[in-house]
């Protein structure tokens, strides 16, 4: 049986342990907040982008981009938005088991964020860059990715790019996902099944007159759609960091209080044991001397 | 009588979704009046001043670059910016454009020039409007 001194000893390294979760889950909390409005606040304009965008590839007919060329696919990249930091519950352990379904050997991988980065090299990935990104994701920050990832893809490196992140559902839902970045054929916006209030559906025209040129419209929207869905993604994937944190802090403070309290009363109970069985051996004695 | 609907969004937040009579946009080929049962257009615009009509009153806009999309009753607008005129805070934005020329002058990187060109764009156009609109 374990001394009272043990377990005081054990239960004052639980309670600071429930200190620095409960600290970080009012960390996250806070975080949480603002990286979510940022992440729903950007989603109507990657939308109505989308719908322009298919809207004027649809009527511009004979048009083509060097970002929609699309070719057999022998070697892919992919860019995998993962967090700087652990603690974050099962968030990178699930956003990682869908970026190692990518073949080893027909994938590069371009990173941002250190946990993804840790892990291609665990797993004997190539990396073809490494990025960061900030707390606040910054539009620079996609930038960066974009242009390496528009490089490999003009060049004739890669002839896909996809890209993994966790998107953001709610703050106790987070669902990592696949999506193809370039070629640019599907129009659909990466943060796709969220229900986004809908901007009236204007698609039902079918022929846009371009001005300067569909050419001059498109190759600027183009370029700007893609760098403008990768702004999303590491919106999304900090919101659903900060979220996943939020909630991973909050079950260990909880976890930790339930312990103290398993923990306090297990000390009661040998304290009193101690005190019972001294009593015992005091009034035997004096029985004992007695007789 | 036929109205627009209009709509502006930037990728900070929908900033404006509205019946209107009509609208002027600083198209890149100078600029746009859009009335109802417009042709449908697929445009581009500048850094400039963008005006609604709604009710017969005029509200004015300082928008950035972006992309229109125009069919017969609705107007889409993409910009990086849209501010009202009347919301614009001058002293803030001459600070911001002062940054901005600031950070030009030091070693950047190509993507930190073209953001940090925008936001100088950014602020110009909205000091000016809003200079002009003091002397108007």
């Amino acid at each position: 049986m374990p001394s009272t001194r043990d377990i005081r000893r054990r239960i004052k390294s639980v309670k600071n342990t429930a200190q620095i979760t409960k600290a970080m889950q009012m960390v996250a909390s806070a975080k949480m907040r603002k990286a979510q409005m940022a992440a729903l606040a950007g989603r109507p304009y990657v939308d109505l982008m989308n719908k322009m965008l298919a809207a004027a590839t649809a009527s511009a007919g004979e048009f083509t981009h060097p970002l929609m060329e699309q070719r057999p696919i022998a070697k892919r990249a992919v860019i995998l938005v993962s967090t700087d930091k652990g603690l974050c519950g099962g968030l990178n352990t699930n956003l990682l088991r869908e970026a190692g379904r990518f073949d080893a050997k027909e994938t590069v991988f371009l990173t941002a964020g250190r946990k993804g980065d840790q892990w291609t090299g665990r797993a004997k990935r190539t990396v073809a860059e490494r990025f960061t990104y900030h707390d606040n994701p910054r539009f620079t920050d996609a930038l960066a990715i974009c242009k390496k990832a528009a490089e490999l893809f003009s060049s004739g490196e890669v002839d896909q790019v996809d890209v993994v992140f966790t998107n953001f559902i709610s703050t106790l839902n987070q669902k990592p996902v696949v999506r193809q970045l370039l070629p640019i054929v599907e129009l659909k916006p990466l943060s796709a099944d969220l229900k986004v209030e809908s901007t009236e559906s204007h698609l039902a025209v079918s022929e846009y007159q371009f001005e300067p040129s569909a050419t001059d419209v498109l190759g600027n929207l183009l370029p700007k759609y893609v760098s403008y869905q990768v702004y999303q993604v590491l919106l999304e994937a900090k919101a659903s960091e900060h979220s996943a944190r939020m909630v991973a802090m909050k079950n260990a403070t909880d976890n930790a209080k339930q312990l103290i309290k398993d923990l306090t009363l297990e000390y009661n109970k040998i304290r009193q044991a101690n005190i019972t069985k001294e009593l015992l051996e005091i009034t035997s004695a004096a029985m004992a001397m007695g007789s | 009588m036929a109205t627009l609907r209009l709509e502006i969004v930037t990728p900070e937040a929908r900033v404006f979704s509205a019946d209107v009579e009509n609208v002027a946009l600083p198209g890149v080929d100078g600029e746009l009046g859009i009335y109802p049962l417009h042709v449908p257009l697929m445009t581009q615009i500048n850094c400039g001043e963008l005006v609604i009509r709604q009710n017969g009153k005029n509200r004015h806009l300082a928008v950035g670059e972006g992309f229109v999309e125009i069919t017969g009753d609705h107007v889409a607008v993409l910009t990086d910016m849209a501010i009202d005129a009347d919301l614009i805070d001058e002293a803030k934005v001459e600070k911001a454009r002062r940054e901005a020329e600031v950070r030009l002058n030091q070693q950047l990187s190509d993507e930190e020039i073209a953001v940090t060109e925008a936001s100088m764009a950014h602020a110009t156009t909205q000091l000016e409007i809003k200079r002009r609109r003091q002397v108007s």
